[in-house]
């Protein structure tokens, strides 16, 4: 079933990887916001391999942020770990003020210039709406269900992974979601700071005044969030419908 | 008495000790850009000082390690935090040689190290005292008056920030003015066009799918890139549009930088008007139109004001989120912070990194504090109105 909005997606897809793959089939369209001998198109590398390694870091990133922030919060949603649950909220509210390029710069003095920096904030950035996710997950999971699961003698191990991560998957999953589309747009700015992703393209443009240059780069970065950000919902849908009743 | 631990106190004990005795507490340089040498405590510092910071830190990681009561453990941290922030400055005026303007010190891991295990205790302490909104403002006008008075008597001069800060005052306080005129004037603009349109999409439920769905896309262009696609029309209009460019718009700098988070702002702006407005219970609605209000008066006198929390917290996620987006700003000539931030970067100068992030931090901070303080002062207000 194909239904419109899904035929919209399916064309952007297409349009996006078009793009990736022959760049020059778009130069016409491009063409006009450049001046007379600028090229329209990046010419400093492979707008694809660009693109990989945006989502590289971008997945690198993310993966690492998921596995921690969801340990932090399995730990601090124990009874053994209550003790830090208040303080770890609070942690959540005041990293979310640190503006992403703050994290960025403050990690190159550490880091030096390139990926590592990019990697480390974007993992940094990531771990809040993830934590934040997982703990709402986990502390809101329906008293009575908990009492049950109780009740039929399952060990603390068993709740856990039988029904309180399975219950609060969605939630978690929607962190996850918000996470990736953050970083996806932060990402660009590790360019700043000499990472290889799509900011690159953009930096050139701003540079060297190619608007061209700073519109492709910023669009495949929006396509991207777009698509990534709708193909997870749908994810989210079809794994809430499976588990639910 | 029995003595009993607080395992998150433990922790902070140990990052203490580290912090303490394992890391060096500041970083001596002979000029700007040599690669530093790490000093600890005790050669950082006079001995009298050096001994009041360890017992300091000592104290403080004994009081977290035990069950200690919560304003026992939030004087202590902030005892402590204040003993380092002197501190600190004096080993600026210690290892410096004097009549040496070149040497450079800055605080080293130990330093940071120590300040967050105490942050981590004063927030732990704070959030379990659970204070009211007031007196968490009163509090933030406590600390950052602290800041300015050690900033004010020089304190800090001998360091290593302050020296890059004296050396371009001036720019600072420009660029500082146009960070905020950025942030608060395009939150300004975002509010004022925002709400209205927020009220309107939730008469018209048309409306509101096709520009939310629109608002949404804009979000999720990176920051740098919209910036930059903004300079080409705003230049077009600087040019075309007779006394454009004498209000201030042109194709690079603060023009575009200020539509660009106008933008951004829109979206949360718009979608908590419009969540604020349907979460307005239907009795109100139906007691306001009983009485015979006008949909004007239910709108200002009704609607509004119940919705008015969500919509602050709309206002707070733009307000934070501007302060650190303004930082991009510099990447266009726009100014603000960023400008440090980038130029360091570009020096590898991680003081004038600082320069400009740490005055973004404590804005961005300072606005999410008083904004929450704000958005729960507001919140009762409606269980007042629901009740009565």
């Amino acid at each position: 079933m194909l239904r419109l909005p899904n035929l919209f997606r399916l064309l952007a897809l297409a349009a996006l990887v078009a793009f990736l793959v022959q760049p020059q089939w778009f130069e016409p369209l491009l063409r006009p916001l450049v001046q007379e001998n600028a090229p329209a198109i990046y010419n400093q590398g492979s707008l694809l391999q660009l693109t990989l390694l945006h989502l590289r870091t971008v997945a690198i990133a993310t993966a690492g942020a998921t596995v921690v922030a969801l340990a932090l919060a399995i730990l601090v949603t124990r009874t053994s770990g209550a003790e830090f649950l208040p303080l770890s909220r609070s942690l959540v509210n005041i990293g979310q003020t640190f503006p992403p390029v703050a994290v960025l710069a403050l990690a190159v003095p550490i880091f030096g210039f390139g990926e590592k920096p990019t990697l480390i904030a974007l993992f940094l950035y990531g771990l809040l709406p993830i934590f934040e996710n997982a703990l709402t997950g986990l502390t809101t999971l329906p008293q009575s269900t908990m009492e049950a699961a109780r009740g039929t003698g399952m060990t603390g191990r068993q709740r856990l992974l039988k029904i309180e991560l399975p219950l609060a998957m969605p939630v978690i999953l929607a962190g996850i979601r918000l996470s990736v589309v953050i970083s996806l747009a932060t990402a660009t700015i590790g360019s700043t700071v000499a990472a290889r992703t799509l900011g690159e393209v953009i930096i050139a443009g701003l540079q060297s005044n190619n608007l061209a240059f700073v519109v492709q780069g910023g669009l495949i970065v929006a396509v991207l969030a777009v698509l990534i950000h709708d193909a997870l919902q749908a994810a989210e849908r079809s794994l809430g419908s499976r588990m639910g009743r | 008495m029995q003595l009993r631990v607080d395992k998150l106190g433990v922790i902070i004990a140990a990052l203490a000790a580290y912090g303490a005795f394992l890391a060096p507490f500041a970083t001596f340089r002979a000029n700007r850009i040599v690669a530093g040498e790490a000093r600890s405590i005790s050669e950082a510092l006079p001995p009298v000082w050096a001994t009041v910071i360890l017992l300091f830190v000592i104290a403080a990681a004994i009081v977290a390690a035990l069950k200690t009561p919560s304003p026992l453990r939030l004087a202590i941290a902030f005892s402590t935090i204040a003993a380092l922030a002197l501190g600190i400055g004096a080993a600026a005026g210690h290892l410096t040689p004097p009549e040496n303007s070149y040497a450079r010190v800055s605080p080293a891991s130990g330093f940071w190290v120590l300040l967050f295990a105490l942050g981590l205790l004063a927030a732990d302490a704070l959030t379990r005292l659970r204070p009211s909104p007031l007196v968490r403002v009163l509090f933030l006008c406590g600390v950052l008056g602290f800041v300015a008075a050690l900033l004010m008597s020089g304190t800090w001069d001998g360091l290593s920030l302050l020296k890059e800060y004296a050396s371009r005052a001036e720019t600072f306080w420009a660029e500082a003015g146009k960070h905020v005129m950025l942030a608060l004037g395009s939150l300004a603009a975002a509010t004022i066009i925002g709400i209205p349109v927020g009220v309107l999409c939730h008469r018209v439920p048309r409306l509101r799918d096709g520009l939310l769905g629109v608002l949404n896309a804009i979000q999720t262009i990176p920051s740098i890139a919209l910036f930059g696609i903004l300079i080409a029309p705003l230049g077009w209009l600087a040019i075309h549009v007779p006394g454009a460019a004498a209000i201030g718009i042109r194709g690079i700098g603060a023009a575009p930088a200020f539509v660009a988070l106008f933008l951004y702002s829109l979206l949360p702006v718009v979608a908590n008007t419009v969540v604020g407005l349907a979460g307005v219970p239907r009795e109100a609605n139906d007691a306001a139109r009983g009485i015979g209000m006008t949909d004007f008066q239910r709108l200002a006198g009704i609607e509004f004001p119940l919705a008015f929390p969500v919509i602050l917290t709309g206002i707070r996620i733009v307000l934070v989120q501007n302060i650190g987006l303004a930082t991009i700003a510099a990447l266009i000539g726009g100014g603000g912070f960023g400008v440090f931030v980038f130029q360091g970067v570009g020096q590898t100068a991680m003081d004038l990194v600082l320069l400009g992030a740490v005055p973004t931090v404590v804005l961005a901070f300072t606005a999410a504090i008083v904004l929450d303080a704000l958005i729960e002062m507001a919140t009762p207000n409606r269980n007042q109105v629901q009740s009565a």
